[in-house]
């Protein structure tokens, strides 16, 4: 009897997922994003084994070498080398790690401070929310960049640094987006109920409360991402954030700004990755924001049955209306 | 009117505060400005001669106090890289910073609101998904690599346009293309979403079916009730240039403006320098979103400032 009950349970999880795949499948942007980000993620994990080079490896009797469709170039090195002759492949590979481990860890850290402050501040009100808030406000109409920089210099440049500064930096998008979705939510009557029939605080938040938070919480994360992404690489690029030997996105762009004129693609190539991978991860916000949000998804529905039922009629496909 | 801009003006004023007191306890207790500022090789009598004319030696809130007080007379101590007194080297550059973000992101506002109204015109169109698409594209491209392909292309290639350093007006161009690609696209994409919201509205397909012709009502209409918004946004785009993004396109393009300099200071452990452009940049900001609410009251009556 409780096998017949936990069978469909535990295959559930992989029908919704094999399920949410193929709705992404549908929408090309996003399977685009997607797989986009699973090439990079695969990078960033497996680097010692993907990368065909070590990235601090110098060679300096191949300085310089182009991408290996022009002369001169080798399929030795397929993006060429830099002005050490490190194979730029490889550090491309190699800088993957930086920007999605300071991205993950800012937002991871920022979003849960953020989700705090901004519970607190919306579920008790009066005062505690008066107080955030006039915090929120103060800290959002500070000159962000500059404070981070004046701190990057007094405490020392590094990744550990960087975490830390751009976290401070970034908490308040998340408490005012939580303050505001608990305010609207806590006039309802079943949070009225939960809390009449004596549900402790605690139960409130976490279990009424939260769930509501979920869908605008995760888009609101994937776009800071990108955001932290690009910070993450301008302030590596100013020689502020990852600090060599180890390597960056940025930082790579910065090494090659100085051959310029003889060597395109030290600059090129990993302010490309940089781009793609913001642009992947952009496309797949754009899809979870119509994904999470009824009213979109009923839309999209309806444009797909009508798309259908126009190709089943083989009639011409009319104008954009 | 009066009363709401006496309280925004002592809002500003608790921000100025916060950033003194930040620059303070970074400066002061988090960091030694003495280890960061003399050299590895100063002896300990240069040492201590340095931290007794800074005032070091002093209780901390004495120090604060006179913190305070210098700050309040624009009085930050003297550059150790330019060798003479912070606040001149920040009026200097300033006005270059102030060009730099005239002419970008003044181009971003401008080009912004035909773009997004062309887009909203018909959505899903191929005009629309152009824009879209460059918006995206505005929105992922990190500035510095926009910056850097700039000059491989306009500069190294075709050979048409100076790499860097300011002077004649074709150094400007690149510069403020790369300053407005973002502020384009977060901009035009605003327009876009707002005038698609506008369109949508009853009394604008009653103005449609009473004959109105559309570029009518697109002017009268449309543009009347996003302006207040729109504005707002310009003043955030403007806003973060100036609180730091412009580090990012003056050192790519060696401008020499309030950016570059925060990167050299901070590169001479000028620590005097770098206070007192955050302290003008923090002042700066103040001003501009004051003059934005002032902006905003007399653009949209409707708002209920108190």
């Amino acid at each position: 009897m409780s096998l017949d009950i936990a069978a469909p349970a535990a295959r559930r999880p992989f029908a919704r997922t094999g399920r949410l795949l193929l709705e992404i499948w549908h929408d090309r942007s996003a399977a685009f994003g997607l797989s986009v980000i699973v090439v990079i993620l695969f990078c960033a994990v497996f680097a010692p084994w993907v990368a065909p080079y070590d990235p601090g490896a110098q060679d300096l009797g191949a300085r310089l070498v182009p991408p290996f469709w022009l002369e001169r170039g080798s399929l030795a090195h397929i993006l060429g080398t830099d002005h050490l002759g490190r194979d730029i492949l490889s550090r491309i590979i190699h800088g993957s790690r930086a920007s999605l481990l300071v991205a993950a860890s800012v937002v991871l850290i920022a979003g849960t401070f953020g989700t705090i402050m901004g519970l607190w501040a919306g579920f008790r009100g009066g005062r505690t929310d008066s107080v955030i808030m006039r915090i929120v406000d103060i800290q959002v109409a500070l000159p962000a960049l500059l404070l981070i920089l004046l701190v990057i210099s007094v405490v020392g440049p590094g990744i550990a640094t960087m975490i830390v500064v751009l976290s401070i930096a970034n908490w308040m998008v998340y408490a005012r987006l939580v303050r505001s979705i608990v305010l609207s939510v806590r006039q309802l009557e079943y949070i009225e109920a939960a809390e009449m029939i004596g549900c402790r605080p605690g139960r409130v938040v976490f279990s009424h409360l939260l769930p509501n938070l979920i869908s605008p919480l995760l888009t609101l994360a994937i776009l800071e991402f990108t955001n932290i992404i690009l910070a993450e690489a301008a302030l590596s690029f100013l020689g502020l954030g990852v600090q060599p030997p180890a390597t960056s996105w940025g930082l790579d762009v910065a090494n090659g700004k100085d051959y310029l004129f003889v060597a395109w693609w030290l600059v090129t190539f990993p302010g490309l990755c940089i781009s793609i991978t913001v642009i992947a991860i952009n496309l797949l916000a754009n899809w979870v924001r119509v994904t999470t949000d009824p009213q979109e998804r009923e839309k999209r529905y309806a444009r797909h049955r009508a798309g259908r039922r126009r190709q089943a009629a083989r009639q011409p496909v009319g104008g954009q209306q | 009117m009066g009363s709401y801009i006496v309280r925004r003006l002592w809002q500003g004023i608790l921000v100025v505060l916060a950033v003194t007191t930040i620059v303070f306890v970074v400066t002061r207790l988090v960091g030694n400005p003495v280890d960061i500022m003399l050299p590895l090789s100063a002896t300990t009598e240069q040492r201590a001669a340095f931290a007794h004319q800074i005032g070091l030696d002093r209780p901390i809130l004495e120090q604060f106090g006179t913190f305070v007080w210098d700050a309040i007379h624009l009085d930050f101590g003297d550059s150790l890289w330019q060798r003479r007194a912070a606040m001149e080297v920040v009026l200097e550059r300033l006005p270059n910073t102030l060009l730099l973000l005239v002419s970008g992101i003044g181009t971003a506002i401008v080009l912004s609101l035909p773009l997004g109204t062309i887009a909203a015109l018909r959505p899903g169109g191929i005009v629309d998904r152009l824009i879209v698409g460059l918006g995206l594209l505005g929105l992922s491209l990190p500035q510095f690599w926009v910056g850097l392909m700039l000059i491989i292309t306009f500069s190294v290639v075709f050979g048409l346009l100076p790499t860097s350093g300011i002077g004649t007006p074709a150094h400007i161009i690149l510069p403020s293309i790369a300053m407005a690609l973002p502020s384009l696209a977060r901009l035009s994409m605003l327009v876009r979403s707002a005038m698609l919201d506008e369109l949508n509205k009853q009394y604008i397909q009653t103005a449609r079916a009473k004959g109105m012709p559309l570029h009518r009502i697109v002017t009268v209409h449309g543009f009347r009730n996003i302006l207040a918004g729109f504005l707002t946004m310009s003043g955030w785009e403007v806003i973060y240039a100036l609180a730091g993004f412009s580090v990012v396109v003056e050192t790519v393009f060696a401008w020499p403006g309030l950016g570059q300099t925060a990167l050299q200071a901070i590169q001479r452990s000028d620590l005097f320098l770098l206070q007192a452009i955050v302290f003008c940049v923090a002042i700066l900001i103040v001003l501009i979103n004051l003059a934005l609410d002032i902006i905003y009251k007399l653009v949209d009556p409707r708002i209920d400032l108190n």
